[in-house]
C-alpha cells in the first residue's frame, strides 16, 4: 500500500510540476550576416588586436604565411567552426526531425565552400571520446535554455580563426549562444583553447532573416596547382621564422597603434589596457582609403561598410588575393 | 485501489484543479513587480570585453574612418567636420557616451535595482547613468533630451507552448534533462540628445531609436556573460540599422571600478 501510494503521489507531483521547463524558437531559414564589426574585415596580415592568445598562440599566428594554403595538401583544408561568425556567408539553419517522433533531432547549419556543416545534436547524446577522430566541422550538441539555443562544439581540427590571423587547436571547445529576437539572430561564441588561448576568445555576430540568400554552397574541393614555387619544390611549406613576419608593423604604420597591442594577448581586451596606450597613441592623419564612406547618390554601395549585407565576401578574404595572402609568393 | 490511495490522489488533483480554476476565473495572482519577476539576474559589476572593433573602441580612431557603419552622405558630411577640441571647449565631451554608443565604450558597468520597477546602469567610463524603466511610462512632450534618453524596459519570457517539432527528441525519454528557462530584457530608448556612434564623430540624430536585447549566459563553470544586441535606427544618418552586440563578463565585485570623466580627445 505504502509503495503504491508513494508511486502514485510521485506521478501526480511530477504532473503538477510540469510547467514548461523550456521553450524554443524556430531557427529555420537563412540568416544574412550583418557584418558591421571587424570579425572578418581586418586587412593587415598581423592584426591580433584584442585576441587573448597565449605565447604559443601568438608564435603560431606570427609564423603563419597564408601562402601555405596553396600547398596541395592544404587547399581543401576548411576553417574551424568559429568561421560561422567570422566568415562572410549566411547561416542556413535546417531542422532535422526524428524520423519516428518528428521531434527535433538536430539543427544543421549548412556548410559553405570552405566551412564544414555543423550538426547540432539535440537528443542528449554525449560527446565522443577525446580520442575519436576530429573533423573540420567538429561534433556539436545543443540544448535549449528558455528561447536560447546553447551549443557546444568539440573534436574540430586545427584551423585559423580570424582571416588567417591566428589558430585554434584540435583541443578547442566552442560554445555558441543563439538568441533570436524577431528577425534578428544574435550569436555569441566563446572559444576556449588550452593550447593557443590564455583566456576565452569571445565574438558576437548579428544576422537578419532573409528570403533572398546568397550562399556559397559546400561542394567537393579539388586541389590544383596554385603556386609555381610549390610545384617546383613540393617540400616547401610557406612560413615565417620568429620575428621575420614582413607585415609585422603594418597596423602600427597605418593606425599608430603600438606593436605590443598589435600582437594581442589577454590584457589587450580589457578596458584598463587603454591606460597603457594613452601616452603612446597619437591619432593618425585622416583616413583616405578604405574608409567606409557612403556612396554618392546613384553610385552604388559605397566602400568598406555593410561588409556582407549583400552577401558578398569582403575584400581580403580567402581567395580574394590579398597582398600577402593565399597565392602570394612565399617569402624569400 | 485502496480507499486511502483514492483519497490522496483525488485530493491532489482537486488541489491542482482549484488552483487552475482560480486563475481562470479572474482571480489571478497579482502581477509581480519587474524586480521580483526577473527571469535573469543582471545585477552586479560587468566588464566589457574588447575582442571586436578594437581599433575603433580602444583608441580614438582617425578622422574619416567610417568602416562598418552604414552611414548616409548627410552623416559623412557631419563627421567630416569633427573637431574634438571644439567639442571639449563647448562642453560636449560626452557626445560619444550617449546610449547608442555607451555599451561599446570600453569600461565597466554596474547594474542595480533602483526600485521595484527600475534598473539602473552606471558606467565608470564617462560616469554615465542609464535608467531602464519597466511599465507604461509616459514621456512628456517637453522632456529634455539627454545623452541617455528615456528607456522603456520589458522582460521577454520564453513562450510556454512549444510546437512538437521544436521539442528535442530525448534519448532518455523517461527522464528528460532539466533545463534552465532563461529570458531576455528588451529596452527601447528614445528622446536622445544627438551624439556620436563612434568616437571620431560619426553622428546619430536626436530622432534615433535604439532597441536592445540583454541576454545573460551563466555557464556551468560559474562564468557569466552578458550580450547586448543593439539596434540603432536613424533614417537621417543611417542607411540601414546599426546592429552590433557588445559583450560583458561578470566580475565578483567592484574592486576594478574606475570612474573617469567623458573625454572627446581620448
Amino acid at each position: 500500500m505504502n509503495s503504491k501510494l508513494g508511486f502514485v503521489a510521485l506521478i501526480v507531483a511530477v504532473t503538477l510540476s510540469a510547467a514548461p521547463a523550456s521553450a524554443q524558437v524556430d531557427l529555420t531559414g537563412t540568416w544574412q550576416r550583418v557584418g558591421q564589426n571587424d570579425n572578418g574585415a581586418s586587412r593587415e596580415p598581423v592584426d591580433l588586436l584584442g585576441m587573448p592568445f597565449s605565447p604559443d598562440g601568438r608564435a603560431k599566428a606570427l609564423s603563419y604565411d597564408i601562402a601555405a594554403l596553396s600547398a596541395t595538401e592544404r587547399q581543401c583544408q576548411m576553417y574551424p567552426p568559429i568561421y560561422a561568425l567570422v566568415g562572410p556567408f549566411p547561416l542556413q539553419f535546417v531542422m532535422v526531425p526524428d524520423p519516428v517522433t518528428q521531434k527535433l533531432l538536430a539543427w544543421k547549419i549548412l556548410g559553405w565552400g570552405d566551412r564544414d556543416e555543423t550538426v547540432i545534436w539535440m537528443d542528449g547524446r554525449p560527446h565522443p571520446s577525446k580520442h575519436a577522430p576530429h573533423s573540420h566541422g567538429g561534433f556539436t550538441t545543443g540544448a535549449w535554455e528558455g528561447d536560447t539555443l546553447t551549443a557546444v562544439t568539440t573534436h574540430a581540427k586545427l584551423g585559423d580563426i580570424k582571416r588567417h590571423r591566428g589558430f585554434s587547436s584540435d583541443r578547442a571547445t566552442l560554445t555558441y549562444r543563439f538568441n533570436r529576437h524577431g528577425d534578428v539572430l544574435s550569436v555569441t561564441a566563446i572559444l576556449e583553447d588550452p593550447v593557443y588561448m590564455a583566456e576565452p576568445y569571445v565574438l558576437t555576430e548579428v544576422y537578419r532573416l532573409t528570403t533572398n540568400p546568397n550562399n556559397f554552397p559546400l561542394t567537393a574541393c579539388e586541389p590544383i596547382e596554385e603556386l609555381p614555387s610549390l610545384h617546383e619544390d613540393p617540400t616547401l611549406v610557406p612560413h615565417y621564422l620568429p620575428g621575420k613576419h614582413p607585415a609585422m608593423n603594418e597596423v602600427t604604420e597605418h593606425y599608430n597603434i603600438p606593436l605590443e597591442a598589435v600582437v594581442g594577448g589577454p590584457e589587450t581586451m580589457y578596458p584598463e589596457y587603454r591606460k597603457k596606450l594613452k601616452d603612446k597613441y597619437v591619432m593618425p592623419p585622416p583616413c583616405k582609403e578604405g574608409c567606409g564612406r557612403p556612396p554618392a547618390p546613384g553610385q552604388g554601395r559605397g566602400q568598406g561598410q555593410g561588409l556582407n549585407q549583400q552577401g558578398e565576401p569582403p575584400a581580403g578574404g580567402r581567395g580574394a588575393g590579398p597582398a600577402a595572402g593565399r597565392g602570394a609568393p612565399p617569402p624569400q | 485501489m485502496s480507499r486511502g490511495l483514492v483519497v490522496v490522489v483525488a485530493s491532489m488533483f482537486l488541489a491542482f484543479g482549484l488552483v487552475r480554476l482560480d486563475a481562470q476565473r479572474g482571480n489571478p495572482q497579482p502581477p509581480r513587480a519587474p524586480k521580483a519577476a526577473a527571469p535573469i539576474d543582471l545585477t552586479g559589476y560587468w566588464v566589457s570585453i574588447v575582442t571586436q572593433d578594437w581599433r575603433w573602441r580602444m583608441v580614438t580612431p582617425r578622422k574619416g574612418d567610417y568602416q562598418g557603419i552604414p552611414i548616409t552622405p548627410a552623416a559623412a558630411k557631419v563627421a567630416d567636420t569633427w573637431d574634438p577640441a571644439k567639442d571639449e571647449a563647448a562642453g560636449q565631451q560626452c557626445k560619444s557616451y550617449g546610449a547608442p554608443a555607451l555599451m561599446s565604450v570600453p569600461g565597466r558597468i554596474h547594474i542595480t535595482w533602483q526600485d521595484d520597477n527600475t534598473l539602473k546602469v552606471d558606467t565608470d567610463a564617462g560616469t554615465q547613468t542609464r535608467v531602464l524603466r519597466f511599465g507604461a511610462a509616459q514621456t512628456a512632450a517637453n522632456t529634455p533630451r539627454t545623452w541617455q534618453g528615456v528607456s522603456q524596459a520589458e522582460w521577454l519570457m520564453p513562450r510556454p507552448n512549444v510546437p512538437l517539432q521544436l521539442r528535442p527528441a530525448e534519448r532518455t525519454a523517461d527522464r528528460p534533462p532539466i533545463r534552465p528557462t532563461g529570458g531576455s530584457l528588451q529596452v527601447v530608448t528614445k528622446n536622445l540628445r544627438a551624439g556620436y556612434l563612434r568616437k571620431n564623430g560619426v553622428p546619430y540624430s536626436e530622432n534615433a531609436v535604439m532597441t536592445e536585447y540583454w541576454d545573460v549566459y551563466k555557464r556551468p563553470n560559474g562564468e557569466e556573460w552578458l550580450t547586448i544586441t543593439t539596434q540603432v535606427d536613424d533614417p537621417l544618418y543611417l542607411r540601414t540599422a546599426r546592429l552590433v552586440a557588445p559583450v560583458f563578463k561578470k566580475e565578483p565585485d567592484g574592486s576594478k571600478w574606475d570612474p573617469t570623466p567623458c573625454s572627446a580627445t581620448w
